[in-house]
């Protein structure tokens, strides 16, 4: 617990807790549509968080993150659709799948020197080359999709029940709430814990100088890899939860380039490198999406969403470069002692 | 938010587009008599209308929408009260959940949607979860209606029932002409729709019984560019003719391709799929574009409901078509409609009661009465054999309600030009 | 198996197609060889190009080919402002602030033209869009030939500028030292407009050339950013040739694969090819080896 607040002004720590108590307790007031807007910016926040890891810590610009939760999620899903194994279960062999891929990349990326957009470029190729082998996969439906059962839509409310739903994630929407709020929370105490020990020190002495950090004598190749890694297999867990959360998968969809630029640009919004960042990022995005749709269908112009999303964004980053975050913090007063992560 | 400014009303629109189509409506259309006219309901049943009206959809989406907005006029006259309030899929089966989840909040009594089997998919299971009704306009994978949903119902066939169908109608043309290939290619899009059908040919055409014989199957990209090399390997295999399952620009390309290569087939035949019954297809092959032939479900446009829904169409949007994306998103409306009034009240399993014992005999899409089985599936709707004739699609099969002969083998390419 | 011949006729198609990918790649090329920015709003160029020329078709009925110098010239000035007005300010910025600025353009970009035009597909019928010229057992269409002959026209032209002219000098020296070209008193800044409107130029020429082989919608352009990318990448980044050469490889390779493998493979062909240039020549096979 120490190192979780240490140097955290107690007042941004209350105001934490008091955030995320306040989460938790959203499914009391608020059903259908706020909860699913609420799903969707947890369960982008997990992805933004997970990026940030390899983008904002380890300083690898990746463009290809679908493909990790392509893999999640059709791993997960196909052992359920084949052999009714579970979601949790099924988060092992995606944790694998995931990772091996995520090393693979890597590894060939840091070996052969491959960097900047030429590494984007790297994920970019591998996640369509696997989106389209996906397309020809007859054991996963190929492009006419992979369809999990659905069933206990609604659930009784006792103990076993309840306890049931969260363990097969078949149930109503405040399962899946709190299932991917809790993993949001989960991501941010595991990223500000890895940030507090030496891994997280040689990243950010990676990020800001790779040859200085080479000649301190860290291991270059072994950190960075480290962290493709553990980005690959958070973004799994998204992909696990959006296998069972959606029940349909495409490849054409689920390893979209679309999304997995969708994914990161909460985290530049929100601000790149730092903790909350890509939490703030995802809701902000969300709720400017969903506020913008309902202004497009007021004026029935189609498109109209879109381009103002594209205008904002502009917006942001012409006049807080560096994030959302950054600035929202100075306003609060809630800086760290310590200027790192 | 109110939502008067984006929703269709009977009678009452506000809209820039309804205001016009409200003005048309009023001076173009004699009263249409017709069974269903009956009382005028008390409230209009309020239906959310999910479509993908932008992203790479978004021309079908805006297709599918000039239906919903003839729909509440046209069904006032019937005797039916519907309000239609539209929203955006984005061609995003995320977006599709939470739009789902707005219009729910926003007090939608049933939903219709969504035209892409993905965001359908999606959509169906928010309606399970929420206890919502919802009617499925288009949206072929068969999946969707086979989890043992409550809530949800579809009127579109399955693509097994359309290959079916299709390649029935197709044996059937062969017979009413008099000319029967012996040989095929079959080229498809390697898309959900594309795979699922390419699926169902290979495992029915045995079934069906199709007088030739397949000579290769060749599956190309969604996102193709060119398919020279596509048509030039069909073309070295001489088949009798070319058997396609494409979407719009896929066609397009094909077609201009067979002319360049002047790899003249008895005809271009599909066993159900977009493409080539689009006004865009026609327009910009011009008379290479002729005689290319669809089975498909299509408008019977022998029905009285089907006349006056053209009339306004055509008043309405005169440089388009109407095809069956409009006709389906109306027909969704209507049997929303009609289920309401039945049901007499705008409680989900009244109207869950009302939809399962729907039996609507007079509608505008060709088949037999709308009804729905245990799973929620239309079994009824029937294909007709369209082909491309002095620019329009016509229909040539089945003969009772052919508005043309059909024309097969079609002439070469050097003939036309 | 297809007789031989099959095999020949595949690649010239390739061959011809690739001709206008090198275009289009060429562009994108210039700018990041130049400024080091990886125009993310390529594709979206290219589009906006494939509806300037419609426009000019409809309007004035001018053919896709003759229509070029006004779409390219309005495409330049559209990179000019471009750069002058949001760019610059992210030349030294890290590459994924560039990256969302682009991105923000991309949007604005498809869907301010799916507001002006629309989500129908639009498309330019020129007189000769079914001929074919038949070069024994082969055919060869008119549109392509004509746009594949234009296309290398063009590139050739802009070899020129770069290696004749003043301006497209200063430009390759800003691209080859930056530090280098400031100490000697070049205006970096405008000439890196000048390098962006051409290569919005080029994506715009590219635009006139392929509206006439498919048809246009707002939505296309993310793909042919990646196509583009992918090109520029294996011919290596910054290397104009090497965009040349690149759009060609991908333009046979392609067309191989429609004949050796499923066609619906073939741009898994592309990126196979990517993955193991990007492995073997990092620089792409033409590029600079940087230390």
């Amino acid at each position: 617990m120490r190192s979780l607040f240490e140097g955290v002004p107690a007042r941004a720590a209350w105001g934490l807790v008091c955030v995320i108590v306040l989460l938790y307790l959203a499914p009391l007031v608020f059903g259908g549509y706020v909860l699913s807007v609420l799903i969707l910016c947890c369960y982008l926040a997990v992805l933004g968080q997970a990026w940030n890891v390899m983008m904002g810590f380890a300083g690898q610009l990746s463009l290809g993150h679908a493909l990790y939760i392509g893999l999640g999620a059709y791993a997960s899903g196909a052992l359920f659709f084949h052999f009714g194994l579970g979601p949790w279960i099924g988060l092992i062999p995606a944790f694998i799948v995931a990772g091996a891929m995520g090393a693979l990349i890597g590894w060939l990326g840091f070996r052969f020197g491959i960097r900047g957009v030429y590494f984007a470029l790297l994920t970019i190729a591998f996640a369509e080359f696997v989106r389209i082998l996906f397309d020809h996969w007859g054991w996963v439906g190929g492009s006419s999709g992979m369809f999990l059962p659905v069933q206990n839509r609604n659930i009784d409310m006792d103990a076993a029940s309840i306890a049931n739903a969260f363990w097969t994630l078949r149930g109503p929407n405040w399962v899946f709430y709190y299932v991917i709020l809790t993993g949001m929370v989960a991501c941010l105490v595991i990223v500000r814990l890895l940030m507090r020990t030496r891994v997280g020190y040689y990243w950010l002495a990676i990020r800001e100088d790779q040859e200085a950090a080479q000649a301190m004598g860290i291991n270059v190749l072994r950190y960075k890899l480290l962290a493709v890694v553990i980005s690959a297999m958070m973004t799994a867990f998204g992909g696990v939860f959006y296998a069972f959360y959606n029940n349909t998968l495409y490849p054409e969809s689920i390893f979209s380039i679309d999304r997995s630029i969708e994914l990161l640009l909460g985290v530049i919004i929100g601000g790149i490198g730092t903790l909350f960042g890509p939490i703030l990022g995802a809701f902000a995005l969300t709720w400017l999406g969903e506020g913008l749709s309902i202004t497009q269908e007021w004026f029935d112009i189609d498109g109209l969403k879109l381009l103002t999303y594209g205008v904002a964004m502009l917006a942001i980053i012409l006049f807080r470069p560096a994030g959302l975050w950054p600035w929202l913090r100075r306003l609060l007063g809630m800086e760290e002692r310590r200027p790192d992560a | 938010m109110t939502t008067d400014d984006k929703t269709l009303k009977p009678g009452g629109g506000i809209g820039r587009r309804q205001f016009t189509g409200a003005a048309i409506a009023g001076a173009a259309t004699l009263p249409v008599l017709h069974p269903l006219r009956l009382v005028r309901a008390q409230a209009p049943v309020r239906v959310g209308v999910l479509l993908p009206r932008s992203g790479f959809l978004s021309a079908i989406g805006a297709a599918c929408w000039r239906g919903a907005e003839l729909a509440p006029n046209i069904l006032s006259d019937m005797g039916l009260a519907v309000e239609v309030v539209g929203a955006d899929t984005e061609s995003n089966p995320d977006t599709g959940r939470t739009q789902a989840e707005r219009l729910i909040r926003e007090g939608v009594d049933m939903l219709v949607g969504c035209f892409d089997s993905g965001t359908t998919a999606a959509v169906a299971q928010v309606a399970e979860q929420n206890g919502m009704p919802f009617v499925i306009n288009i949206a072929a994978d068969p999946a969707i209606t086979e989890q043992g949903y409550q809530y949800v119902f579809r009127n579109f066939p399955k693509a097994p029932t359309l290959v079916m169908r299709g390649l029935g109608s197709i044996n059937n043309l062969f017979e009413v002409t008099g000319t029967t290939p012996r040989t095929t290619v079959f080229m498809h899009i390697n898309d959900t729709f594309g795979t699922a059908m390419s699926r169902g040919i290979q495992a029915l055409a045995p079934r069906v019984g199709v007088p030739y014989e397949f000579l290769d199957t060749i599956s190309y990209d969604p996102q193709a560019r060119d398919l020279s090399v596509e048509v030039s390997r069909a073309r070295a295999l001489n088949p009798d003719f070319l058997m396609v399952v494409t979407r719009l620009n896929d066609a397009i390309l094909l077609v201009r391709e067979c002319v360049r290569q002047r790899f003249d087939t008895m005809g271009i035949i599909s066993p159900g799929s977009p493409g080539m019954y689009e006004k865009q297809f026609a327009d910009t092959l011009g008379p290479y574009a002729e005689y290319a032939t669809t089975s498909v479900p299509w408008f019977n446009p022998t029905s009285p409901i089907t006349t006056e829904l053209q009339s306004q169409f055509v008043a309405e949007f005169p440089d388009q078509t109407f095809e069956l994306n409009p006709g389906f998103t109306f027909e969704a409306l209507m049997i929303c409609a009609d289920a309401a009034q039945r049901a007499g009240s705008t409680n989900a399993d009244d109207l869950v009661a009302a939809l399962r014992a729907t039996e609507i005999a007079e509608h505008p899409m060709y088949g037999g009465p709308i009804q729905f089985d245990e799973e929620g599936q239309n079994p009824n709707i029937d294909t007709v054999v369209v082909q491309i004739q002095d620019g329009n699609p016509v229909v040539t099969a089945p003969v009772d309600i052919a508005t043309a002969e059909a024309v097969f083998p079609v002439p070469s390419w050097a003939d036309r030009g | 198996m297809l007789p031989i011949e099959f095999y020949f006729d595949a690649a010239i198609k390739g061959l011809l197609t690739g001709s206008v990918y090198a275009m289009l790649a060429v562009g994108l090329s210039i700018i990041f060889g130049v400024m080091r920015v990886v125009n993310f709003a390529h594709g979206e160029m290219l589009v906006a190009g494939m509806f300037g020329a419609y426009l000019v078709f409809v309007t004035l009925g001018l053919d896709p080919i003759l229509a070029i110098p006004i779409v390219a010239l309005v495409m330049f000035l559209f990179g000019v402002v471009l750069q002058r007005g949001l760019i610059d300010r992210f030349i030294t910025a890290p590459e994924h602030q560039q990256f969302l600025v682009l991105i923000g353009v991309a949007l604005i970009l498809t869907n301010g033209l799916d507001m002006i035009f629309g989500p129908d597909a639009r498309n330019v019928q020129v007189p000769y869009a079914f001929a074919s010229f038949e070069v024994g057992p082969f055919f060869l269409d008119n549109v392509r030939v004509y746009s594949a002959i234009t296309a290398l026209a063009l590139i050739a032209l802009l070899y020129l500028f770069f290696n004749h002219t003043l301006t497209g000098k200063a430009i390759r020296a800003c691209a080859d030292n930056n530090r280098g070209a400031q100490v000697v008193g070049l205006n970096v800044s405008r000439l890196y407009a000048i390098t962006f409107g051409i290569g919005a130029a080029c994506a715009g020429a590219a635009g006139c050339l392929l509206i006439m082989v498919i048809d246009v919608t707002p939505h296309l352009g993310a793909d042919f950013t990646l196509l583009a990318f992918t090109i520029v990448i294996i011919g290596g980044l910054g290397s104009m040739t090497g965009a040349l050469l690149g759009g060609l490889l991908i333009g046979v390779s392609e067309a191989m694969a429609g004949i050796l493998i499923q066609p619906s493979l073939k741009s898994s062909f592309s990126f196979g090819l990517l993955i193991l240039v990007l492995l073997l020549r990092p620089n792409g096979l033409l590029g600079k080896r940087s230390s």
